[in-house]
């Protein structure tokens, strides 16, 4: 059984058409990749399927459970998380405090967060994961004092907290310098290694050619092709829908 | 916050010693400032914490001060009028919690705003059951059987437990995981939900509770002046304690001590120019949004930081609110 | 039935004032996301300096206009915007918000104390004698209100859709960011709001003198329901302001005329919430999706 699937997901904005029918699978343990021009719907699709935006129609199913038009924070809870092309953190909040965020609501009932106070599991975890991601020497610095590398790591860290089925990244590498984005490549793949499945969105064609054993290309709401980076590199659709006539 | 403790600790003792030193005028004026204290924690757990307008926290006071009135009247224990007040101002914090999970600041302002006026017109209407503009006069303060608490230095001791109650609760409440999740709110409403927040539990949450500290302070404030009428819960009233909760501090622990106290007593040592007082106050105001935008909570932190680079060498940035 | 149109008319008279209030607090929000908590006292001021040119300076009634016009824009519109605006826009919205409160309690107390806590009578501009459309009895002064108030605000319909000025005005109140990559200097055009808001308010207030009589704190009513009206009809729009101004200024009247005159404000705020409940963005209001 596919891990989500996405059946004729639609979104309208007024009279703009943002997302047409688009209809995709993801596999369990896949790196998919998800490309297309500015304005194809691809940040869009991601906001449909994690609950930031209603969509106008279609459905989106998760491990078989219809999560279609549900709250962000019920498709959370469910095993999905993401991060965001424009960084979305909390800027006055510690680095650590941002993980624990990013933890805390996953577990437990509304009362119980009231109650507990223990957080040394969630701590641990946090910790751990800033180390992975090296950046646990900066736990105590506010968000918004961290560069925007940095910033980045912090964003991945966040969505890696609830140990989610299902990991969606919005052009992770925008804005990246070289070495970063060797660096988060290859912490990508690791986890992907270790079980976790990737969606990407990414405008680095080397990027997503060389991670993502398959790709989707999206065009002003539509889905136009699908295949290996191979394929997908030659397909004369995709070179018209990047380039025009 | 967690540094917040000792300062605390200390204002504790300075309250429990200053009723002997000072006359009855400045005793009402410092238990006046407890109530304040209490209504300000309030507002400042709903709006600077979890970033809802509430421009209707008169009306839970009044909630909490007709309860009280209302049931003394008929001789029912001063406690159960609070804790039925504090529910109902609960209630009500909840019924507001719904528009404020549907529309954006401005609208929340208006629907918090017409509430309040609600509140004042059926106050001001609903004659047989509070008195209509007359109110109702000499409300009773609380009795423990042979111990009873009319006295006005008694009754300080008494609004001071109550103070120290919220004042505890309150820090338990946001050290603890709701805390959390309601900086989260105000920081990025829309991250926070995409990390599971829930925006509807929390900001639902977050009205009840301030209006229930409102409900208290209302509680508390009807028996300090034994006599209540509509004109103390109009919209001026709310903005006065938005008026605290920013010029303390929005958001910060500190704030609505430091906000209570320059509101009261600032008025005290204007005395004697009792129109000029307001003036002078709009003026601060202004000028204090211009220079110091996030409170005055700010000059503390400067002095706690001066403290603190003479004693030791500096550990950490940050701090947590 | 004769009766209920002549309260209709009544209330349309006084709604238009409302109205113009409402439009310039809801310019403010467009282009430059104020909140303006002293919308009531930008009508009060210039209410005052009307009283002090029409009636103690004795100047000819245009021409105390026109002063009252310019002492308004200048202190209301360019000194509140260079003095207060520009600083604390970049604060987000809460602190203007908050400074806004505090200028209108400035400047309600200190007309109150610096000039008189007493309500100053004004002379009625239009005549009160009464006209009769067949069984309809409407005085000169409602007639001459609702016409003032109809001309000024077809100037600024003509204004914002018809001049270049008004278009950057709709880019700045669309897309900030875009307008001003697009070579529009937005801080100029703030100003212009401001300036225009102000020109607005004392339109109001020169209408509003003869009905009300002028006293320090007529502004917090008047605000009040600036800002309701801007909310029933739509705060992005203009003509939802205009729509929200006339509904406050009817209901208000019938309401008085047929309900016990201390819940008159209770059915202008029952419509109130019905609207936040079931169209928040306002009955003419376009809806905000989120950014």
């Amino acid at each position: 059984m596919a891990l989500l699937e996405i059946e004729k997901l639609t979104k309208h904005f007024f009279r703009l058409s943002a997302l047409s029918g688009v209809s995709l699978s993801v596999e369990p343990g896949e790196l998919l990749g998800v490309i297309g021009p500015n304005g194809s719907g691809k940040t869009t699709l991601f906001n449909c399927v994690t609950g930031v935006l209603p969509p106008s129609g279609g459905h989106v199913r998760f491990r078989g459970e219809d999560i279609t038009g549900r709250t962000a924070d019920a498709v959370y809870q469910r095993g999905i998380a993401r991060t965001f092309q424009l960084i979305q953190l909390f800027p006055e909040m510690t680095v650590l405090e941002n993980m624990l965020v990013a933890a805390q609501e996953k577990t437990g009932t509304l009362l119980s967060r009231l109650l507990r106070r223990e957080e040394t599991q969630e701590t641990a975890r946090a910790r751990e994961l800033l180390e992975f991601l090296g950046i646990a020497r900066l736990q105590d610095n506010l968000a918004s004092n961290l560069s925007y590398g940095q910033q980045k790591l912090l964003d991945f860290g966040m969505a890696l907290m609830s140990d989610p089925q299902l990991i969606l990244l919005d052009e992770p590498m925008a804005g990246v310098n070289p070495t970063m984005i060797k660096n988060l490549m290859g912490h990508i793949r690791e986890l992907n290694g270790r079980g976790y499945t990737f969606v990407v969105i990414e405008h680095n064609m080397e990027v997503v050619m060389s991670l993502c054993r398959r790709i989707i290309v999206l065009s002003q709401g539509e889905r136009i092709a699908e295949g290996t980076p191979a394929e997908i590199a030659d397909n004369p659709l995709v070179l018209d829908a990047y380039f025009g006539r | 916050m967690a540094r917040a403790r000792w300062p605390l600790l200390a204002a504790l003792a300075l309250c429990l010693l200053l009723p002997l030193v000072l006359d009855q005028y400045k005793l009402y004026v410092l238990s006046l400032t407890l109530v304040y204290v209490i209504l300000a924690i309030g507002l400042n757990l709903t709006l600077g914490y979890a970033g809802q307008i509430s421009l209707c926290h008169a009306a839970f006071m009044a909630l909490g001060s007709y309860a009280v009135a209302i049931l003394g009247q008929h001789r029912v224990p001063f406690e159960v009028g609070l804790v039925l007040g504090v529910a109902l101002a609960f209630t009500w914090g909840l019924v507001l919690g719904f528009p404020a999970l549907k529309v954006k600041h401005h609208y929340l302002a208006m629907v918090t705003l017409g509430f309040n006026i609600i509140v004042f017109l059926v106050l001001r209407n609903w004659e047989s059951l509070t008195g209509g503009s007359f109110g109702i006069s000499n409300v009773a303060r609380p009795v423990w059987g042979p111990v009873s608490f009319k006295s006005d230095r008694a009754f300080y001791f008494y609004i001071l437990g109550w103070t120290a109650v919220v004042v505890a609760s309150a820090y338990w409440i946001l050290h603890s995981r709701w805390g959390r999740a309601f900086r989260a709110i105000r920081e990025n409403e829309m991250r926070a939900e995409v990390v599971g927040v829930s925006l509807r539990n929390y900001k639902l949450m977050a009205f009840a509770i301030g209006a229930a500290y409102a409900g208290t302070g209302g509680a508390l404030f009807a028996p300090l002046l034994g006599y209540i009428d509509p004109g103390a819960y109009t919209l001026d009233r709310s903005i006065q304690f938005l008026m605290m909760v920013v010029l303390g501090g929005l958001g910060r622990f500190e704030g609505p001590f430091i906000g209570a106290l320059v509101v009261t007593i600032l008025p005290e040592v204007l005395r004697g120019s009792e129109g000029l007082y307001l003036i002078i106050y709009a003026l601060a105001v202004i000028i204090m949004m211009l220079f110091m935008p996030k409170g005055l909570v700010g000059l503390w932190d400067l002095a706690w930081r001066f403290s603190r680079s003479r004693s030791s060498p500096s550990t950490s940035s940050a701090s947590l609110r | 039935m004769a009766d209920f149109v002549q309260l209709c008319i009544a209330g349309v008279s006084i709604g238009a004032i409302y109205a113009m209030a409402a439009i310039g607090f809801v310019l403010l929000w467009q282009t430059s996301n104020t909140i303006n908590f002293a919308q009531g006292e930008f009508v009060v001021l210039p209410a005052f300096a009307m009283v002090l040119f029409f009636v103690i300076l004795k100047f000819p009634f245009v021409a105390a206009m026109l002063a009252t016009v310019i002492v308004s824009t200048l202190l209301l519109g360019v000194g509140v915007k260079e003095l207060l605006v520009t600083r604390l826009l970049k604060m987000g919205v809460l602190p203007l918000v908050i400074a806004t409160i505090g200028l209108s309690l400035l400047i309600r107390y200190s007309l109150q104390q610096f000039w008189t806590p007493l309500a100053l009578p004004f002379p009625a501009i239009f005549s009160r004698e009464p006209i009769f459309l067949g069984t309809i009895v409407v005085s000169l002064e409602e007639i001459g209100n609702i016409l003032f108030a109809a001309v000024v605000i077809a100037l600024l319909q003509l204004f914002i859709t018809r001049t270049k000025l008004g278009w950057a005005m709709q880019a700045v109140a669309q897309n900030r960011a875009l307008a001003s990559v697009l070579g529009i200097n937005v801080a100029r055009l703030v100003t212009i709001t401001f300036v225009l808001n102000a020109a607005l308010t004392a339109m109001a207030a020169i209408l509003i003198a003869p009905v009300y009589l002028v006293k320090y704190d007529i502004g917090v009513g008047l605000g009040l329901k600036a800002f309701y009206a801007a909310i029933i009809g739509g705060f992005n729009q203009i003509r939802g302001a205009l729509l929200g101004g006339l509904l406050v200024g009817v209901v208000e009247t019938l309401s008085a005329a047929y309900i016990s005159s201390h819940f008159r404000d209770a059915f202008a705020l029952i419509i109130l919430i019905a609207v936040l409940l079931l169209k928040p963005e306002g009955i003419w209001g376009v809806k905000e999706e989120w950014a």
